[in-house]
């Protein structure tokens, strides 16, 4: 049973179709992010669900209640935005307090609750600074605050981290999602950081063009990404074109090298379909197990520290792979003739 | 050399504002021949007529302060915030009152709004005290305006608002809670400025018959030699105390330290 549900969302300015058919639930006490490149449309399937933004057609549904003719001051929704907003001229405790003062809640409880939002941010003795006393993390916490004091339905986060520097940004990411946790409150994150989405989030939405071109978790999403953008954009990816012999048993011609990829492909004998491989999925030289085995040059080596990111020059095409830097073996020269080994079952089957 | 050449150019400037000035502040103390009395200030100031106008175009001003507030402020906020696009037409709106000399602004009213007219507003005393607010709102609209519109420049008005109406906030409590605080000294600014034009305003008063300020200077200046001077300079020191006042406000004003 779906909490937050969005149905065939569409939204135009103009001419403009920017979001596209699109669908989403979400359970009650999940964690979704929106991730995407920019201009792909997810600040805007955030501001219609909050209200900003008026739909043009498809439904917003919450526990049940179809919200899309209310305004976003009727809505249940706590908003937190990249440039934080907080009300310059109200101390931290009144901007946690607003929305609790503009329900009516009573004036004990109201700064019971500020208190206790402030203790959960771990900012319990700054209540009586003014925003412009703050850092920008701490500022962006006590927008969270804000937003949940008054306890909404479903929390709503754009870019929230994206104005902090890296530390930060890491930190408050482990915060926020304990803060959510541990209200259990349902989550739509925005991000165009996949790093952010892949460790945050319960499930990732990867949106393209207005599209929501994949949902599912961090760990489907990265090692199974089902478009070819997906696999693009999450992550580094090696992607080759290959020609399918079998579909039965998925044997398929990468550049001369056949491979027996071990699965049924959805498509005709002799068709071209895409292929992808992660990184580090493939090694250099043969190892046991590893039964794709493709020749190969050295093009490129990036000594990156922990990791040696090599690009191989091979028949069809070029492919990066990772290894990691061990003292004792200095990475292959370039132009270095080398095998590389991968495992049928690591290939990814894109379905555009 | 530059550093003396612009410390000249200031001592004279100072010189063109203070030398006339001085001079009047110290004719209005020759009433009494031969010495320096403040005569002239005691006969001002007990005159019941001057305490009557004075008291008259103060409260004129507060409500015209009042009046454009309440339709500065909204009217500003809602330009930035949803009709971006006619900012210019609307700025070129308020400068009007700049170009249509305040006679014609008047006898415009007087047509409208008199007694045979759909809504007699000169019939009766309280009817044109309220068409006069009208026109002073109207003189001080160009400073208004751009006082509060310079003022919610400095925030950010489309996030603040949509955060406010996340949290539950509705129209009058985003204006009265979060953008009026925020702009409030660039509204005492303009209503300063509201309130020095109330105050020597001489047109539209004398032609629509209220005993205000304005018409009173105009008669005493025409009809006595050291009382206007005196006026003169406690006008002067009305002024400044408005500004001593803009700028404690401002030093009081915590979160706008930040900005200063
Ligand atoms: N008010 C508007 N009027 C017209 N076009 C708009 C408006 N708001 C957004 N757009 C367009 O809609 C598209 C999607 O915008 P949106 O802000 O949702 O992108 P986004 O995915 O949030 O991007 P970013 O990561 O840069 O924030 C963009 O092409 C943008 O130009
Ligand atoms: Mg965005």
């Amino acid at each position: 049973m779906s909490f937050l549900k969005l149905s065939h969302l569409e939204k135009s300015f103009g001419p403009n179709r920017v979001v596209k058919d699109f669908n989403l639930d979400v359970a009650k006490g999940e964690f979704v992010s929106l991730l995407g490149p920019s201009g792909c449309g997810k600040t805007t399937v955030l501001r219609m669900v909050a209200g900003f933004e008026s739909v043009t057609s498809g439904g917003i549904s919450i526990d049940g209640q179809d919200v899309v003719g209310q305004r976003p001051n009727q809505r249940n929704i706590g908003m937190v935005f990249q440039a934080y907003a907080l009300f310059p001229n109200l101390t931290v405790a009144q901007n946690v307090g607003f929305g609790l003062r503009v329900k009516g809640v009573a004036h004990d409880a109201a700064s019971a609750r500020v208190h206790e939002m402030l203790t959960l941010i771990g900012l319990p003795d700054l209540g009586n600074r003014y925003p412009f006393q703050l850092s920008g993390g701490q500022q962006q916490r006590v927008a969270l605050a804000r937003a949940l004091a008054p306890s909404p339905q479903v929390l709503l986060l754009d870019e929230p981290l994206s104005a902090l520097d890296a530390k930060i940004r890491v930190s408050l990411r482990t915060e926020i999602r304990e803060i959510q946790k541990e209200l259990g409150i349902t989550t739509i994150f925005v991000t165009h950081d996949q790093e952010e989405a892949l460790s945050m989030s319960d499930r990732i939405v990867v949106m393209h063009k207005g599209i929501a071109d994949q949902v599912g978790t961090p760990f489907d999403i990265y090692n199974r990404p089902t478009t070819r953008f997906v696999a693009g954009f999450v992550g580094t990816l090696n992607q080759f074109d290959a020609t399918l012999i079998d579909p039965t048993n998925g044997s398929v011609e990468i550049a001369g090298t056949k491979v027996a990829l071990a699965r049924t492909i959805n498509a005709r004998e002799g068709a071209k379909i895409g292929l992808a491989l992660r990184p580090e999925a493939i090694h250099l030289g043969r190892a046991a197990g590893r039964d794709v085995v493709l020749p190969g040059n050295i093009r490129d080596v990036h000594f990156m520290g922990s990791v040696i990111r090599i690009t191989v020059n091979f028949a069809g095409g070029q492919i990066s792979l990772d290894t990691f830097n061990r003292p004792s073996a200095p990475p292959p020269e370039r132009g270095a003739a080398v095998v590389l080994s991968a495992n049928a079952t690591d290939f990814i089957v894109l379905s555009d | 050399m530059t550093r003396i050449a612009a410390w000249g150019a200031i001592a004279l400037g100072m010189l063109y504002f203070l030398m006339p000035l001085v001079g009047m502040a110290e004719f209005s103390l020759k009433m009494r021949r031969g010495v320096y009395s403040l005569d002239a200030y005691a006969r001002v100031l007990g005159d019941p007529k001057f305490q009557e106008t004075f008291g008259y175009s103060v409260v004129m001003a507060i409500f015209t302060i009042l009046f454009g507030v309440l339709l500065v402020v909204p009217t500003a906020y809602w330009v930035r915030l949803k009709l971006p696009g006619a900012r210019p037409y609307i700025e070129f709106v308020t400068l009007l009152p700049l170009v249509i000399p305040a006679i014609v602004v008047v006898f415009g009213y007087i047509r409208l709004y008199n007694t045979s007219s759909w809504l007699p507003l000169t019939g009766t005393a309280m009817g044109t005290n309220i068409l006069l607010m009208f026109g002073y709102t109207t003189l001080a609209l160009p400073y208004m305006y751009r006082a509060v519109d310079t003022g919610l420049r400095t925030i950010d008005v489309a996030t603040m608002t949509e955060a406010a109406q996340s949290l539950g906030a509705g129209w009058i409590t985003i204006l009265a809670r979060i953008i009026l605080p925020n702009v409030l000294v660039a509204v005492l600014s303009g209503a300063f400025l509201t309130f020095a034009i109330v105050i020597g305003e001489f047109t539209m008063a004398a032609l629509l018959n209220r005993p205000a300020f304005g018409p009173y200077m105009q008669l005493l200046g025409a009809n006595r030699a050291y009382e206007p001077a005196a006026l003169a300079v406690i006008a002067f020191a009305i002024t400044w105390a408005c500004m001593g006042l803009i700028q404690l406000v401002t030093r009081l004003s915590k979160h706008d330290r930040a900005r200063n």
